[in-house]
């Protein structure tokens, strides 16, 4: 006869792990704070600062705010993919974490790219929408945003809401691209090129540098912004651990009774 | 065919059920998994059936019988588990022709099987008429319609009222001396002959027969 | 496989079993369509193929919630993991039935639809070819989406959150192809061999995310 003692669920292991990290969330939270405060200082000082477009007037400033919106929209899913990732292959915990407090900024952000995107449209088209590749492709893309916040929060257990979504996730990753391409198909069909300038580098270089300093200072606002999500998700989880903890030593109980009975 | 695990660990959720489990059955044997509600008997069955991931430890199956070769261990294994696998809108006998086509190998003819367990007769009955005891039963002759050496069974007599219970031990009886192999989580206990015991109640023990 | 396949068909055709559903359900959207735009017989004619394949579309979705719920429900999911073989290629035999019961008839009923509708021979005849090649990836990106709820007691509207943003590609090739095929300058092959290529690229990642899904959701 073999007599091995059963480990009881501790939960201590989901508790310590992240301990590390979150000592390092510490530290680089202010840092990340104050780099993106100065960057934004700067890069919003610039940026009023440039001369009116010949074409487009002083509208064109939108662009410090929308096309920083924009990279960090994309930024947001795919740091959201590897965490994807990271669950699927590695199954790290902190890795659903990342996924999953990236999700929210990433929509945000999104929207943030959108609504910018529709009020520089409002001068130019001389309408709030028009169905072009870009704000069109945003759009579902902010959707798919959306129906993965509401997968995430409707499945109960989070260890498999997170498996639920990382495959949902990287479904939605191949499909990116393919929306990107029919969309752009679509527009041209239905009324020739976008009107929306192209960046890049024919654009002048007192336009390019405010662009791109508000390009980082966009990074480390998300930057910081999912450092704290990640902190949050964290706490939130070891909220839920003690609780779970407190109900178990109390069910433990209940059935040690009813063997002694 | 000798089925051994070695400390075996399986994590539900964030709950790590239960660590270092060690067991051992051969075929004619039968295993007997006890313990209260909750305590990780129904998780083990499936970590078995590979329907559950290991955390950690090993299951290997020994000199396995000659007829499978080289099928996986899951492919041995018929797992009758809280639900019975049969839909409600179709009729017993179709349920079973099914599952036979399904799991290939055919053992039982759909009315010896039913006969085995008491519902003869009843192949062109919804499967949705039956009541708790019958539709277990039509379960249980799942088991019968296609061979599997090894039975997985969680709550085998759930529902069954002593006649069907007894009917049940003696198929299971009929099984081992088949030289097929058991593993049973129940707490009730079974008329089977000889068994060995793991029981979960904060310790794992493992009696020998 | 085959007995799988069989066997979902079986239950589908039978009374509540969600095949005769889905024509009907389709079959009220076309219907409803005129009295959303009004009688007019040349824009009902023009917008003929994207009312086909909205409906189409809803209808293939409508079905997709109960794909795996089913079986979930009833311990079948966990007899296919154990002995049924490769998962991604049951995940697939079980989207073929799914489209034998909603995307074939959807696709067949297009005449008569169509004539409801105002359209001509030719858009007809279109809307057919595309809706038979197209349908299928609703259901094999819709599996994905089935088995990621699976586990939800109302999963439906989020399957069809989910699956929809997937699904536009189809439908811009989809009613593209049938638009080109009547305006002239347009040619109905390029968007018609992409509405094909989704299909085939869908039958690949479905069965497989969809396997991954149900696996690593099984508890």
């Amino acid at each position: 006869m073999t007599v091995e003692t059963i480990k009881r669920p501790s939960g201590l292991t989901a508790l310590a792990n992240p301990t590390r990290f979150l000592a390092l969330v510490r530290v680089l939270l202010p840092i990340f704070t104050a780099i993106a405060l100065v960057l934004l200082a700067v890069g919003l000082w610039m940026g009023f600062s440039v001369p009116d477009d010949y074409q487009q007037g002083r509208t064109v400033r939108i662009m410090f705010i929308h096309v920083p919106s924009v990279w960090m929209a994309m930024g947001a899913y795919m740091t959201m993919v590897s965490g994807a990732l990271g669950v699927l292959v590695w199954r790290h915990p902190l890795a659903d974490v990342a996924a999953r407090a990236a999700a929210p900024i990433g929509a945000a952000f999104t929207f943030l790219g959108l609504a910018t995107g529709s009020i520089w449209g409002r001068p130019m088209w001389g309408t709030w929408w028009v169905w072009d590749a870009r704000l069109t492709s945003f759009l579902v893309l902010l959707i798919i945003y959306l129906g993965l916040i509401a997968l995430w929060n409707s499945i109960e257990e989070p260890a498999k809401s997170s498996r639920m979504a990382a495959i949902a996730i990287l479904i939605g990753a191949l499909n990116i691209p393919i929306i990107r391409f029919s969309v752009e198909w679509f527009t041209t069909l239905h009324q020739g090129p976008s009107v929306v300038r192209a960046g890049g580098p024919s654009m002048a270089p007192e336009f390019l540098h405010p662009l791109l300093i508000m390009g980082l200072a966009f990074l480390f606002i998300f930057l910081a912004l999912h450092l704290m999500a990640m902190r949050n998700e964290i706490m939130r989880r070891q909220i839920r651990t003690l609780q779970r903890k407190a109900a178990q030593s109390n069910r433990t109980g209940a059935s040690r009774a009813e063997i002694a009975q | 065919m000798k089925l051994i695990g070695q400390k075996l660990s399986v994590e539900r959720g964030e709950d790590l059920i239960f660590s270092d489990l060690s067991f051992n059955v051969s075929s004619g044997e039968a295993l007997i998994i006890r313990g209260p509600n909750g305590a990780g008997k129904s998780t083990l069955l499936r970590a078995i059936a590979n329907l559950l991931p290991l955390l950690s430890g090993e299951l290997t199956v020994e000199d396995p019988d000659k007829e499978f070769g080289e099928t996986e261990f899951p492919q041995l294994c018929h797992y009758l588990g809280h639900d019975n696998a049969m839909k409600p809108a179709m009729s017993v006998g179709e349920n079973l022709v099914f599952w036979q086509k399904f799991a290939g190998q055919p053992h039982l003819d759909i009315e010896e099987a039913l006969e085995m367990v008491g519902l003869s007769g009843l192949d062109s009955v919804p499967y949705a008429h039956l009541s708790t005891g019958q539709r277990r039963r039509i379960g249980i002759a799942r088991l019968l319609v296609s061979y599997r050496p090894v039975w997985l069974l969680d709550e085998p007599t759930s529902g069954l009222d002593t006649p069907s219970q007894s009917q049940f031990e003696a198929l299971m009886k009929v099984h081992l001396e088949d030289g097929g192999l058991i593993i049973a989580a129940t707490h009730i206990p079974l008329d089977i002959g000889t068994f060995k015991e793991l029981i979960f109640d904060g310790f794992v023990r493992e009696t020998a027969p | 496989m085959i007995a799988l396949l069989k066997r979902d068909l079986s239950l589908a055709l039978r009374s509540g079993g969600g095949a005769v559903t889905a024509l009907l359900f389709y079959l009220a959207v076309v219907v409803a369509m005129p009295f959303a735009i009004g009688p007019n017989t040349q824009l009902l004619a023009t917008i003929g193929g994207a009312t086909l394949w909205i409906g189409a579309l809803l209808a293939g979705l409508l079905g997709l919630e109960r794909l795996f719920q089913g079986d979930y429900e009833d311990g079948t999911l966990d007899q296919m993991m154990l002995m049924g073989g490769p998962l991604p290629a049951q995940v697939f035999a079980k989207c073929v039935a799914h489209w034998l019961v909603t995307g074939l008839p959807l696709t067949l009923s297009v005449p008569v639809f169509g004539l409801f509708l105002g359209m001509e021979g030719v858009a007809i005849q279109a809307s057919m070819a595309t809706l038979l090649v197209g349908t299928p990836a609703i259901s094999f990106i819709g599996a994905v989406g089935a088995a990621v709820t699976v586990s939800l007691q109302r999963g439906g509207l989020l399957l069809s959150v989910l699956v929809l943003p997937l699904c536009i590609p189809v439908l811009i090739f989809g009613v593209g192809a049938v638009r080109a095929a009547v305006t002239d300058p347009d040619p109905f092959l390029p968007p018609f061999l992409l509405v094909i290529s989704l299909s085939l690229f869908f039958a690949v990642i479905g069965p497989f995310g969809a396997a991954l899904a149900l696996r690593q959701g099984n508890d």
